[in-house]
């Protein structure tokens, strides 16, 4: 049995921490509980003690506000939480407030789109619902949890606010889940709702079919890098099972990022009931249009509306103003850069962008950091531009220059540093580029109809000076002598 | 007259003139604690060391002329299930014996530390305040002060017993269903409970959060105003409570009766109330439209499904609310500590919950679970909305409505403890009040042939506090039997 991709849906529950709060959901603990001691950002709400009540925070509304509006969601006028009932050592009061949608409830928002785009063609992946809830407390294992002795608890994270954003079930395939989660966080980064490079800011639950057959739940995916990952396996999987002859259940899975499996928790049978019901220590949550109305107008550009306009005022090429505005900071650091040389046109406009896309972020990737790690400034692409542009350097030595730039070396620093000043004694190219056109007969006689094989001329004179040779020198050197050999006119 | 037989604003004036010291008074109220304790088993805890160390310290700063608080030096007897720092605080339960929480409930801090009343102690109550005779107690049961046989009512039987007995002068309680006001019926004493967020219940530990109301047990209404001044109003840290106008209730309670329109409700005379319970309460409607009331008939069509409604919904909030003990945190955890975590849980639970408390647990899980939610819960819900309603349109007509607020007068202890159905229709004539979120107060309108006290209870519209405590306090002064302290006496009546 072979299945096309059109025979496999997957919908994805994303959860996201809105790390951006200060506080915690319902109290006034901080939010920013990372490296903090174990227990240590807690208060008697958050840990659950008895008489205890929930306070919603209400700049946690505020973004959620505006993911939804983002997301083009329809906002719920009035909602009120409930709780979800289930025993669970990471649960301080064995319930979890969050939002419903059935039973009475409504969600925070319904319905909204995030379009994504794969291989040049356009889909639009469409929402469910979004709505709030709280973190529950982490646990904290030595080693694997089979193999650990213990569990221990850490309070720091419950009570957190997290957002949910629940797909239809209408992604095709795992490159797709790729590009709706790329897009899902440049919008969370845009509206500075959320830094999701931070550890344990998203986590993911996964449903996975193949049409005509049971789905299975992949949960406990813990980043967007992962997703992808777990949806190629949970597929294979399946697959493998169908052409055994085996049948699929419903089923709930967790994937284990170290061994890069999906390991069956339980059945559908075993499922909880969690007995939703309201929660009555918290008030209904009434939205207006006056306020939904000033947190549209308070929104910052999105990623979607720059890369229009990026395309307009620097010339840009589709493709690259969207890879372009995917990364707010990216995006920031290209725009600083390119404006700050009144001299800059459509060409340096482009260089600059394949610059940062192509060399800067292959390094930052290679050390697995954002550019806002680094202490790359944009005026050292700018310095590189010129140097390049001006005939200093050559791009070969550029591209080489790049690690140290991010380290945040200026090009004239690092050229002094590793002393690799062009060479442009006139003689000595002549010379060499004399060499070359002796040892390379084949390639002198495809110039005759080829000019870009000159190109590979200059690229061996580089190679014997180690990339030093002034190549504007180079190049006028090797025309001459062809020239004189009446190879070209 | 003993110092403890005296009102609490009372005593006030007497401390302000410094006619008596903070010390005296406090003295007097652990003597007589000292004396009728064993017999009433009001207290769960005392804290009779700090206690008088305050009042030595309240009589210092009096002496230093320093500004001094409504309550200053009262002796307060708290129910023990609000929260009072660094002092257990255990709701009469094994699973949270010894617990002390680190923090002040709302009341707490606007009581004693802001107002300047003493804690003395934390009553005996209902484990959980589910029950209404004070027998589901971890510590076993308080004895009415008005005979030993027979049960104070509960929950808050320990609140009310030590007022009746002089053995406190304020105290708080809870009413999630006639908590505060069975008592006090059953105790002979005065029982307010508040409109739903008109308290903060930040402190409060939870039975049925939509239903709980925290308030007061006095022996008289003007000592309930007085407290309600003080806890009244708009927490933070409560969302459900409201900033509506807190009134000057004491100032207000003696205003005459007269064009007040007075509504009597037939369903809560109905079969199963006691006939001289309700020939006793007609009468004190009488001399309530002898003051110069219009009693007019009312109804209060939905009245008998109240009960079912009542506990439907209470037992579905207890058993979300009650799943964090757990033991994992603070409270008792099982010794027994094989097998993984969910065995733990479970057997730290049955180890340490009453029966009683596991009963409501089991049913309100039940009545949650899929496939019975619609049946059972959205439906009290829908019939909660309709006996709101009944007391909206109640309300168009008159301005409180009085009846009995218990349908006898107080049973036998262990006569209806292995007859939950028979217990739970003890809370015929108060649960609606708590379903439609109004306030209530009872106060003791005469004594029956067995010379027990009867309660009659006013039911007032949303936040009308101060039309209640005006018709109790103008029966009260008419009745003039509210300054009886129960004997207390050993053995049987």
């Amino acid at each position: 049995m072979s299945h096309q991709d059109n025979d496999i849906i997957i919908g994805l529950e994303v959860h996201i921490q809105l790390t951006n709060l200060k506080t915690k959901l319902f109290c006034s603990c901080s939010n920013d509980y990372r490296g903090a001691e174990p227990n240590s950002y807690v208060c008697p709400i958050c840990i659950g003690l008895p008489g205890t009540l929930p306070v919603i925070n209400k700049r946690a509304i505020e973004f959620a506000t505006r993911l939804a509006i983002a997301l083009n969601c329809k906002i719920n006028e009035s909602m009120y939480f409930f709780r979800k009932n289930y025993f669970y050592p990471d649960m301080s009061k064995n319930f979890q407030i969050s939002q419903y949608n059935k039973a009475g409830g409504k969600a925070f928002a319904d319905g909204g789109k995030i379009t994504i785009k794969l291989n040049s063609h356009k889909k639009d992946i469409i929402l469910n619902r979004i709505h709030l809830e709280e973190d529950p407390a982490r646990l904290v294992h030595k080693g694997s949890i089979a193999t650990s002795p213990y569990t221990l608890v850490d309070y720091n994270r419950s009570g957190v606010t997290l957002i949910e954003i629940v797909t239809e079930p209408v992604i095709s395939s795992p490159e797709e889940a790729r590009e709706f989660l790329k897009q899902l966080k440049s919008i969370v980064q845009y509206l500075e709702i959320s830094s999701l490079d931070l550890e344990g800011s998203v986590r993911v639950d996964a449903n996975i079919s193949i049409k005509g057959y049971e789905r299975s739940e992949v949960k406990n995916i813990n980043s967007f890098k992962e997703v992808e990952r777990a949806l190629r396996h949970e597929i294979v999987r399946q697959k493998n099972l169908l052409k055994r002859g085996k049948d699929l259940i419903q089923e709930t899975r967790h994937w284990d990022e170290k061994r890069r499996i999906t390991i069956s928790l339980r059945t559908k049978e075993f499922e909880a009931d969690y007995r939703y019901f309201p929660e009555q220590d918290l008030v209904p949550i009434e939205i207006d249009n006056i306020f939904i109305q000033k947190v549209k107008n308070e929104l910052p550009e999105m990623p979607n509306e720059r890369s229009l306009r990026l395309r307009r005022d620097y010339n840009l090429s589709e493709f690259d103003s969207d890879n372009l505005v995917l990364d707010k900071d990216i995006a920031d650091f290209y725009e600083e850069g390119v404006n700050s040389d009144a001299l800059f046109g459509p060409n340096e406009y482009k260089q600059y962008c394949n610059w940062l896309m192509n060399d800067v972020l292959r390094v930052l990737n290679e050390q697995n950091k954002t550019i806002k790690d680094t202490k790359l400034h944009p005026h050292q692409i700018v310095d590189v531009i010129r140097y390049i542009n001006e005939g200093k350097i050559t791009t070969k030595i550029a591209k080489n220059l790049v690690e140290d730039m991010i380290d945040g070396f200026s090009i004239s620093e690092i050229l002094e540093m590793k002393g690799k000043k062009r060479i442009s004694d006139e003689n000595f190219i002549r010379k060499l580029s004399n060499e070359v056109i002796q040892e390379n007969s084949q390639v002198v006689d495809d110039c005759r109809d080829n000019p870009k094989a000159i190109e590979a001329l200059i690229g061996r004179v580089m190679q014997k000076t180690k990339g030093q040779a002034d190549p504007h020198i180079t190049r006028t050197k090797i025309l001459e002598l062809l020239k004189k050999k009446r190879i070209i006119d | 007259m003993k110092l403890f037989e005296y009102m609490g604003y009372e005593l006030i004036e007497k401390i302000k003139n410094k006619d008596i010291s903070v010390q005296e008074l406090l003295e007097a109220c652990f003597q007589r604690i000292e004396e009728t304790e064993p017999l009433l088993h009001s207290f769960v805890n005392l804290s009779k060391e700090k206690a008088l160390e305050k009042a030595e310290s309240q009589d210092r700063d009096l002496k230093q002329g320093k500004k001094i608080g409504a309550l200053y030096g009262l002796p307060l007897a708290n129910k023990d299930l609000i929260c009072v720092k660094d002092f257990p605080t255990t709701c009469s339960s094994k699973i949270l014996k010894n617990y002390r929480p680190p923090y002040n409930a709302f009341v707490i801090k606007r009581l004693i530390q802001d107002e300047g009343a003493i804690h003395i102690g934390n009553t005996n109550m209902d484990e959980f305040a589910m029950g209404s005779s004070t027998e589901n107690s971890c510590y076993g049961p308080t004895y009415n002060p008005w005979d030993r046989l027979r049960v104070p009512g509960g929950s808050s039987g320990g609140s009310a017993a030590s007022i009746a007995s002089g053995q406190a002068i304020l105290a708080l309680g809870s009413d999630t269903g006639g908590s505060i006001r069975c008592p006090a019926s059953f105790c002979g004493t005065v029982g307010l409970k508040p409109t739903y967020g008109r308290v903060s219940r930040y402190g409060l530990v939870a039975f049925a959060n939509s239903l709980d109301q925290i308030g007061t047990i006095t022996k008289c209404v003007y000592d309930s105003a007085l407290m309600l001044e003080i806890i009244a109003g708009k927490d933070p840290l409560d969302s459900t409570s409201t900033d509506n106008k807190v009134e000057n209730y004491t100032e207000e309670l003696k205003k005459p009766l007269d064009k007040k329109v007075i509504g009597v409700p037939e369903e809560f005379f109905g079969e199963g109330v006691d006939k001289e319970v309700k020939s006793i309460v007609k009468k004190a409607i009488n001399r309530v439209e002898g003051l110069g009331a219009n009693i007019i008939n009312i109804s209060i069509p939905h009245l008998e499904y109240t009960v079912a409604t009542y506990y439907l919904l209470c037992m579905s909030e207890a058993s979300s609310n009650l799943a964090r003990y757990d033991g994992l945190r603070y409270g008792k955890i099982s010794d027994n500590l094989s097998g993984d975590v969910y065995d733990v849980f479970n057997r730290t639970r049955v180890e340490n919950f009453g029966s009683e408390v596991r009963r409501r647990i089991f049913l309100g899980t039940y009545a949650l679970s899929a496939g019975y939610y619609d049946l059972f819960y959205i439906k009290a819900l829908k019939v909660r909305t309709l006996i709101k309603n009944d007391f909206v349109e109640a309300f168009k007509k008159c301005d409180a409505i009085v009846c009995p607020t218990m349908p006898s007068t107080a049973f036998k202890i262990g006569e209806l403890i292995n007859n939950p159905l028979q217990m739970y229709l003890a809370d015929i004539l108060t649960c609606s009040v708590n379903l439609a979120g109004i306030p209530a107060i009872s106060i003791p309108c005469g004594f029956d042939s067995k010379n027990l006290p009867v309660g009659f209870q006013i039911i007032g519209d949303y936040f009308d506090e101060k039309g209640i405590l005006n018709i109790g306090y103008n029966l009260e002064q008419e009745l003039g039997i509210y300054r009886k302290i129960a004997p207390v006496r050993k053995g049987g009546n």
